[in-house]
């Protein structure tokens, strides 16, 4: 064999055909993932049973009204698991499943095809997109059977939820992308990634309203962009006679869109700066 | 341009470890050519800088005519990685997955025709996870050769193979090397490395300590032949003679007769004791 180029493969000779577009194979992988996350029936159940047995049992410890608001708590629950629903599709199970990725050889081999790398990040953020939204739809469908939870019948209500939930899974997501470099393995994962999540709920008036926390507590949460996607939730679902129920007796829109935007720009700014291909093992 | 791959003066150190210490090395378009080292001897590492996925400190390097470091798309649609420890895409089937690759590729091998040049036609709609540890490094090459490449690298693709699985997985690979394409794989075993490569080195401490063909790798043709029989033995570079001799001392047959010429994994553990001292 003199010349082993013109062998058996004759597509090689018009290897000047065209890449295929990192849009069309991001929306290739996002196809994948989210058929690859449907069949790990755990992490399905995982993912979407925690915030609706929270729902179903602080809705049903805490029920009747909240004085003079003529907001229920589990309506007030309803909207805050919303959040930190969202908030654990795009944070936790996006951050635990890239460090899986990052164990088991995904990130390894997807680096050495031909694939365009965004297409990787577009696939996550389809899949994100899609659990979060399934979550929304569940736990809306819990909050109106069972606990009375009106849905706005204004449009700008639904435009305040667009915003607030596309900026929420967007932070939440690129955030889950950056922690997912800081556990050592796959097996760690859960545990590195869920135990921050778990406090931020707690500490970001998902399970305790505001009213009834230390000051200190308040500051730290405020950083974080869970106590605002709740508000911006809670703006949506529980109207004007919920707003008394704030801290400044108001939703502050305004703060909502502006922290959670910052977040998203840090959380871009961490992951570019942050992101590893490889394994720790790896080197 | 003759040389698929082409090395000179390769250096990488990580922190206190000069993992590689100054490689040169050729490889011609269409040979399959083999690394061969003990763990930790540099053999991953410099495998890892061809295939793009690692930067050197310093050297001159050329895979295709492209510098590994600055990995295009196009560049990796030419070469073709089979990865060692992937566990990956548990949950899909294997035409699924092959299928989905296929995508990633400008020029793609028709995916179901890449399933049955693996032997997986009957396997392809099983979940990748059910697939025998053999049947998932065939998914591996099926993914590997997907692009239609020029260069496959195989990193350790037989370890843990029971035998009769290693002798199918080297059939595939021959059926590989008959398409034209250079092949550049990395293996513990000796014998897998003189069954399929035309050319082996043996890296030891980070440097190539031999180069060559199989049958004459570090002087193995012209190493002194061992005769032995039931009460001696001899090492000579004229065996014949000696087994002639024998015969005539004792009158036919020489009770317990063998003449050997060190194996190659003789010459290999020979070659790797060296730099170590």
């Amino acid at each position: 064999m003199t010349d082993t180029a013109t062998g058996t493969a004759p597509s090689r000779t018009t290897a000047t055909r065209a890449m295929p577009s990192a849009l069309k194979l991001g929306l290739s992988r996002g196809m994948v993932e989210t058929k690859m996350f449907f069949r790990e029936k755990d992490a399905v159940v995982f993912t979407f049973a925690f915030p609706i047995i929270l729902l179903m049992l602080f809705g049903s410890i805490f029920a009747g009204p909240l004085e003079g608001s003529g907001v229920t708590v589990s309506q007030l629950y309803t909207a805050g698991l919303i959040g930190a629903g969202v908030m654990g599709a795009g944070f936790q199970s996006l951050g635990i499943g890239i460090a899986g990725d990052r164990d088991d050889g995904t990130l390894k081999r997807l680096a050495g095809t031909p694939m365009p790398r965004s297409a990787y990040f577009i696939g996550k953020i389809i899949n994100v997109l899609v659990i979060a939204f399934l979550e929304v739809v569940i736990l809306l469908a819990i909050g109106v059977l069972m606990y009375d939870l009106d849905l706005p019948g204004q449009v700008s209500s639904w435009v305040t939820f667009a915003w607030v939930f596309v900026l929420g899974v967007t932070a939440a997501a690129l955030l889950g992308t950056a922690v997912s470099s800081l556990p050592r393995s796959a097996k760690s994962a859960a545990a590195v990634i869920s135990m921050p999540f778990v406090v931020l709920q707690f500490i970001s008036g998902v399970f305790i309203p505001f009213t009834q926390m230390p000051e200190w507590l308040i500051n730290i949460a405020s950083v974080f962009p869970l106590k605002w996607m709740c508000q911006g939730f809670r703006a949506v679902f529980l109207g004007d006679g919920g707003a008394m129920l704030e801290l400044t007796k108001s939703y502050e829109l305004d703060r909502v869109a502006l922290v959670l935007g910052a977040w998203v720009i840090g959380g871009l700014v961490l992951c570019l700066t942050t992101f590893r291909w490889k394994g720790r093992r790896d080197g | 341009m003759t040389n698929a791959i082409q090395v000179r003066g390769l250096t990488k150190r990580y922190g206190d470890v000069q993992a590689v210490k100054g490689i040169d090395l050729d490889i011609r378009r269409g040979e399959v050519f083999a690394f061969l080292g003990p763990n930790g001897a540099g053999k991953s590492t410099t495998v890892e800088i061809l295939e793009g996925y690692r930067k050197r400190d310093a050297g001159e390097v050329s895979v295709l005519g492209v510098d590994p470091g600055r990995p295009t798309r196009e560049w990796r649609s030419r070469i073709g990685i089979v990865l060692q420890t992937a566990n990956d895409a548990a949950e899909l089937s294997v035409r699924e997955t092959v299928r989905h690759f296929a995508g990633y590729y400008p020029n793609p091998r028709d995916p179901d025709e890449a399933i049955a040049a693996v032997g997986l036609t009957e396997s392809a709609n099983k979940r990748v996870r059910q697939l025998s540890g053999g049947q998932r490094r065939r998914v591996d090459v099926a993914l590997g050769v997907l692009g239609n490449p020029e260069l496959i690298f195989l990193d350790e693709p037989t370890t843990g193979f029971d035998p009769e699985a290693r002798r199918q997985f080297w059939e595939l690979i021959e059926g590989l090397a008959h398409t034209g394409s250079t092949i550049v794989l990395t293996t513990h075993y000796l014998d897998e490395a003189e069954a399929l490569a035309n050319r082996v080195a043996v890296i030891a401490g980070g440097q190539i300590v031999a180069e060559g063909e199989p049958a004459t790798l570090g002087g193995r043709a012209t190493a002194k032949a061992h005769v032995i029989w039931d009460e001696g033995s001899v090492e000579t570079d004229t065996p014949t003679k000696t087994v002639l001799e024998l015969s005539r001392r004792y009158d036919g047959e020489v009770p317990g007769l063998a003449v050997t010429r060190p194996t190659l994994e003789d010459i290999y553990l020979k070659l790797i004791e060296a730099p170590r001292d």
